[in-house]
């Protein structure tokens, strides 16, 4: 995926304007939180497993060399193949190498964010294979040449009408904009790609070094359809999802449904765990485990090590107000909201990711919602403080930053200053007490007024408090 | 080599050089140690009220179930509900205990044991076992019941007897150990009612790429 991250202002400022995308939008703030918020007032036990899985993965992280390790054992014990991968570019490597090793010419696809995280899909064309995304709104944005914008609703800045267009003009079939008839379709015109497909590709949410097994979590279906039936299963993931056991992964399957789409368990959950056996009648012949770092291991034992416990549910960004209202495109890359402000700039460069890390209100909704507790405004708060040791951050930024410190360290200057910008801007908001129009701060004043000052400054009502306690 | 490189980084990262034998050992009793994490409260009931959990948390996942009294009346039962639907072949697990059962009842409709192909619209089968805490169904791979039968047709009918009920996720992952305590079946899928997607519109429809329909027999039996 190409890289728009230093275009966020205007990304931005389009999708506020973006009719249909703030259509969207205004739906999806009731969808995904409202669920959850029932879901883990169904679950007594929410927060304590919250503190587990932080603590569990903690752990994981400790011991990450010996689980991979072990998982690796179990996977080849089992008749599987696992190919490490450093970098995108090898994963692409490993990925086209098998799939030429079976003479494949079209691949389905389950929903993968390290498949998009690598580019897969243009990889494999421009090598004459046929990627085919399965995952419904994956599928879509296939069709539309688009991306998804949405770790796990991938075309949620789409509308009924945009699917409808879609599909009218690549199935060619009467236009329908019922939403049942369009699944239908899409069920029809796929079922014909998951049978003839060489090779099948997805993702997963975990990897159990007790047994070798990889799981996927999901509601479609799609997943299971794409691993079973082609010869070859190649499951593409990254380091930091190994788990000891089972009985780990559960604890992470109680807090992934539920923080994500807010059900009590997602339809599938389905383990892989090698090859087809002797007596099989169906289930792929060849099984291979694609594990990638792209960057994950550069942030063990930095700022940023909170970051590898992420299971990718999605809470923060269902939650985070910024994303709300700009979408998942306006992040310019493949992980959207505060998690992928966080990720993002690891993997491709703080120096064309420095606005994702600003665009924050640091209200701190993600951290609260996130099932693993990381401190997603803390790690955006390092971000900014590696842009500014990098003299990233813009010059009026610097400029102002460092005219507010020549004031901040001269309190006596900086006490008039404000008691006289107070009288200024009360002088200015006249009878009203309101200011419509006001220079250098239109990004606010443009969309709503800004309150004038009451009464005497902060210092000046300290100052006087602190007197009249001593009388 | 990639891993190599990985594991380097990883290790610098982690201040330390590869993991000392009592660490390694540590991490892998850790493994073999299977003990539960915290397991919620509501599924540790006696068994009967587990099955009654099942039954609600199966339903609110929109799967349907349909009672027996004994596994005898499944033919029956199975024939009435086909052919309440119009559907006249049933593509069926190859188990002995479903084989052994009288299907006269079925009269025109065909019981096939077979894969499952694009274009079928019934399949049966058993399975492990059902999970309370979320009305979950347990199923894995092996010779007598192929996967595909689990996903490509419209309608999955599933039997469940009351004793394979348990209440949690990990009281199942005992049961498949002790199963197959060398290796995991190829594959394990947890089934929590009908496939569905809200991909379109954000507006949840069932039946995206798996079963539309997830039918549960559910067998009574003597406690």
């Amino acid at each position: 995926m190409q890289i728009h991250s230093p275009e966020f202002k205007e990304n931005a400022r389009i999708a506020l304007h973006n009719e249909p995308l703030q259509a969207a939008l205004g739906q999806f703030k009731f969808g995904f939180p409202v669920n959850r918020a029932r879901a883990i007032a169904n679950l007594p036990e929410f927060e304590t497993l919250r503190d587990h899985a932080r603590d569990l993965k903690n752990h994981i992280i400790q011991n990450l060399d010996i689980y991979l390790e072990q998982f690796e054992q179990q996977v080849t014990a089992n008749g599987g193949h696992v190919h490490w991968c450093s970098t995108a570019e090898d994963a692409r490597q490993a990925i086209l190498d098998i799939c030429q090793h079976v003479g494949a010419k079209t691949v389905t696809k389950g929903k993968s964010m390290v498949s998009e995280e690598i580019n897969l899909n243009d990889y494999l064309e421009a090598n004459g294979i046929e990627p085919v995304e399965t995952d419904l709104g994956e599928y879509i944005l296939q069709l539309r040449g688009d991306h998804p914008s949405h770790i796990i609703a991938p075309a949620i800045h789409l509308n009924v009408d945009d699917v409808a267009d879609t599909f009218h003009e690549h199935h060619h079939r009467p236009r329908s904009d019922d939403p049942q008839t369009l699944m239908k379709e899409a069920r029809e015109v796929l079922r014909k790609k998951f049978v003839s497909a060489d090779v099948g590709i997805t993702g997963a949410n975990f990897l159990v070094a007790e047994t070798g097994s990889t799981i996927i979590v999901t509601n479609e279906g799609n997943g299971d359809l794409t691993q079973t039936l082609p010869k070859t299963h190649i499951v593409i993931s990254s380091i930091e999802k190994v788990v000891p056991n089972l009985e780990d992964m559960s604890l992470f399957l109680r807090l992934l449904a539920r923080s994500s789409t807010g059900q009590e368990f997602t339809v599938y959950n389905t383990l892989s765990t090698g090859p087809r056996r002797p007596d099989d009648q169906d289930g792929p012949e060849n099984f291979h485990v694609v594990l990638v770092d792209n960057g994950r291991s550069d942030m063990v034992g930095t700022d940023f090590q909170d970051m590898l416990r992420c299971i990718r549910c999605a809470a923060c960004m269902n939650h985070c107000p910024v994303y709300g209202a700009v979408g998942g495109h306006s992040y310019g890359w493949v992980y959207p909201g505060p998690m992928g402000s966080v990720l993002t700039p690891q993997m491709i460069g703080i120096d064309k990711s420095a606005h994702l890390p600003n665009a924050s209100t640091a209200c701190g909704k993600c951290q609260e919602v996130c099932p693993v507790r990381i401190p997603l405004p803390k790690l955006m708060r390092h971000w900014r403080e590696k842009e500014f040791e990098q003299h990233l951050t813009p010059s009026t930024v610097r400029w102002g930053l460092a005219g507010w410190a020549f004031f901040a360290k001269r309190p006596a200057l900086y006490r008039w200053l404000a008691r006289s910008s107070a009288w200024f801007m009360r002088r200015m908001a006249g009878k009203k007490g309101r200011i419509s129009k006001l220079p250098m701060a239109g990004g606010w004043t443009d969309w709503r007024e800004m309150p004038a000052p009451q009464g005497a400054t902060f210092m000046d009502q300290w100052k006087k408090r602190q007197s009249g306690d001593q009388s | 080599m990639s891993k190599t490189a990985i594991f380097n980084k990883i290790r610098r990262g982690l201040k330390r050089g590869a993991p000392s034998a009592e660490q390694t050992a540590a991490a892998l009793a850790r493994i073999q140690s299977r003990k539960p994490e915290l397991v919620p409260a509501r599924s540790q009931l006696d068994h009967p009220g587990q099955i009654e959990l099942f039954r609600s948390m199966s339903s609110q996942a929109a799967a349907k179930l349909i009672d027996l009294d004994s596994l005898t009346q499944l033919p029956e039962k199975v024939a009435e509900w086909m052919q309440h639907q119009g559907f006249t072949e049933l593509v069926s697990a190859n188990e002995s205990w479903l084989n052994e059962l009288d299907w006269a009842p079925l009269n025109n409709i065909s019981r096939t044991c077979r894969v499952a192909q694009s274009g079928d619209n019934v399949s049966l089968t058993g399975c492990m076992a059902g999970i309370a805490e979320t009305g979950t169904l347990m199923l894995h791979s092996g010779g007598n019941s192929p996967t595909t039968l689990n996903f490509l047709p419209d309608c999955h009918l599933v039997v469940l007897r009351e004793s394979q009920i348990v209440g949690c996720y990990e009281d199942a992952w005992a049961m498949l150990r002790q199963n197959h305590p060398d290796s995991l079946p190829r594959t394990v899928n947890m089934i929590t009612g009908p496939s569905r997607s809200a991909d379109i519109g954000q507006k949840l429809q069932m039946g995206a790429h798996g079963p539309c329909e997830l039918v549960i027999f559910l067998v009574k039996e003597a406690h």
